[in-house]
């Protein structure tokens, strides 16, 4: 069934990483992809990746899911590795005619691939333990400054709430019509790739319309409950930073320094 | 001779994880050729996912569904071939239309089918006909029509592949009265003129009482009651456990007749009822 994806799917848990403030994770979620890519050698790269570790035992999650979530993006990590092991420099230890593999290149080509492998990890930890109501609410919350600007934020944020409101609901629109196309013959599962591409089209156009259909309706239960936008609405659940967060944020500063010392005092290795 | 038979057939939702939920469990029963069988149950009780199996729309968790005698999956590469002779038409069905003409969507099925364009249309035509979708509504946009039009579109859709088993999906379901009445009686009638087997499922046992020859109950995903639609509809008490109910004619002379009247607590439509309430009052008041 299309309702198997797991990239970005929220699961409910009790753990520490759950009940962390949601402003708080996203943060620790760029700090986590900024030491990944300043590590210049391995025992500061291990000490990133320990340090995300650390927040996927925290958030008492099956690694299996998380392994799951790498599964779309195992192509993309192999395609940029394997091209990195041949633009290193230096001596070669094996060449053919262009294809050149040095030290140095299969040295980037271990970065490149635990870099992009923890990363998608360590948005995992944050989707899988954060719902997508608390995700826009403190998503919202950060890019208030902006609002000054005459960034329409909480315009965005709405936006973007109601977006990954509405995907299980098309998910499961789709697959309800696909049956229905099914039922009267159409052939989805054969064919050419053009073939299938045209056995889309009895899928595709009712979704379009249903989801047309459910915008206007969304938007009169909207207005006929008096929205009108972000000024002085306030929140039935407002995001409190807690004594735990404050540990957490300790915790991590103090990561940052041992990540600096070991960053600074090891030599760097890899393509420059 | 029974068309569609299921041998012990089992579903089960997302096997293996905490979600796993049984939703037919078990079922056998036998569909005979040319009957119109009701199918009732609360929601939730597993019709749709009993329903969805017997066209090979769901794979069986265990158990077997047999058309002609013959397993539907025995050859899954030609399970399409089973959809043409098990039509389907789903809940709300009018939101599966999506070509340009009305016509064109009528003709989908007969053309997945392998007919040829003349005779597609010709099928679409008659099949048009049979749900009292007016001709010249046939060269419109599907999504112009009114609701009940469109409903009929698209039962016209699945009629048009001439299924050997209709099987309809709470069909009458958000059309106002009237609608409800034309659409039961078309239905009924292409049922007389085809003379193939029809799988009704629907909440409301007034409309099942007036069409059905014979009633299956699903009641947590069992199939707790197999038989002719009077027989069923005497076990009210045992319907109303279940979270069903008998059609409120029935209700109404099966308590007459507690009362002492001389009524067939079996009634099941209200012309019935009139033809044997009419004399006794008449008595009533020569008595007088």
């Amino acid at each position: 069934m299309i309702s198997d994806i797991t990239l970005g799917q929220y699961f409910p848990q009790k753990s520490l990483m759950h009940r962390a403030d949601p402003r708080m994770k996203i943060c620790l979620v760029i700090y986590a992809i900024v030491l990944l890519f300043v590590a210049g050698n391995f025992a500061s790269l291990a000490l990133a990746v320990a340090y995300i570790g650390l927040g996927m035992a925290l958030s008492r999650i099956p690694l299996k899911l998380y392994l799951k979530s790498l599964k779309p993006i195992l192509f993309l990590v192999a395609f940029t590795s394997v091209l990195n092991i041949f633009y290193g420099t230096g001596e070669p230890l094996w060449q053919w005619g262009i294809l050149r593999v040095t030290a140095n290149g299969l040295i980037t080509c271990v970065f490149v691939a635990v870099r992009i492998v923890a990363l998608i990890l360590a948005s995992s930890v944050l989707t899988f333990t954060t719902s997508p109501t608390q995700l826009t609410d403190a998503i919202e919350r950060l890019l208030k400054p902006l609002s000054k600007l005459g960034v329409p934020i909480h315009e965005f944020a709405m936006m973007m709430t109601i977006a990954l409101r509405f995907v299980p609901t098309l998910l499961e629109e789709t697959d309800k019509i696909m049956a229905a196309q099914k039922a009267r013959g159409a052939d989805m599962e054969s064919g050419s790739l053009a073939q299938r591409i045209r056995a889309l089209v009895p899928v595709l156009i009712p979704l379009f319309v249903s989801a047309f259909r459910r915008a206007f309706d969304l938007a009169t239960a909207m207005e006929s409950r008096c929205y009108h936008g972000g000024e002085g609405r306030t929140k039935m659940k407002s995001l409190s930073f807690g004594r735990s967060d404050w540990m957490v944020a300790a915790a991590s500063l103090a990561a940052l320094a041992a990540f600096v010392a070991l960053n600074l005092l090891l030599p760097a290795v890899g393509r420059p | 001779m029974a068309i569609l038979e299921t041998k012990e057939l089992v579903y089960r939702y997302s096997p293996g994880t905490p979600f796993e939920k049984t939703a037919v469990d078990r079922v056998s029963i036998q569909v005979e050729k040319g009957e119109f069988l009701g199918v009732i149950g609360h929601t939730g009780s597993g019709k749709s996912t009993l329903i969805q199996m017997l066209n090979g729309l769901l794979r069986p968790t265990s158990g077997q569904v047999l058309l002609d005698g013959k397993d539907i999956w025995a050859e899954p590469k030609k399970i399409r071939q089973v959809r043409f002779k098990v039509g389907m038409v789903f809940q709300y069905p009018e939101y599966q239309l999506f070509e340009e003409t009305v016509l064109k969507d009528i003709m989908f099925g007969p053309k997945n089918k392998g007919l040829s364009d003349q005779e597609a249309e010709e099928r679409a035509r008659e099949a048009a006909h049979f749900t009292g979708l007016k001709a010249e509504l046939l060269e419109k946009s599907p999504f112009e029509l009114s609701g009940g039009e469109k409903r009929r579109a698209a039962i016209a859709g699945v009629i048009a592949m001439d299924p050997d088993v209709l099987i309809l999906d709470e069909p009458t379901a958000g059309l106002d009265p009237r609608g409800r009445d034309v659409l039961l009686a078309q239905i009924t009638q292409y049922h007389k003129t085809r003379g193939n087997t029809v799988l009704l499922v629907s909440h409301s046992m007034e409309d099942i009482g007036r069409t059905a020859d014979r009633i299956l109950v699903m009641n947590r995903s069992h199939a707790a009651m197999l038989g002719a639609t009077k027989e069923v509809f005497a076990r009210g008490t045992e319907l109303e456990a279940m979270g069903l109910r008998v059609p409120q004619i029935t209700k109404i002379l099966q308590e007459l007749k507690k009362m002492g009247l001389p009524v067939d607590e079996s009634t099941l439509t209200v012309d019935d009822a009139l033809h044997q309430l009419i004399p006794i009052l008449k008595r009533k008041e020569e008595l007088r």
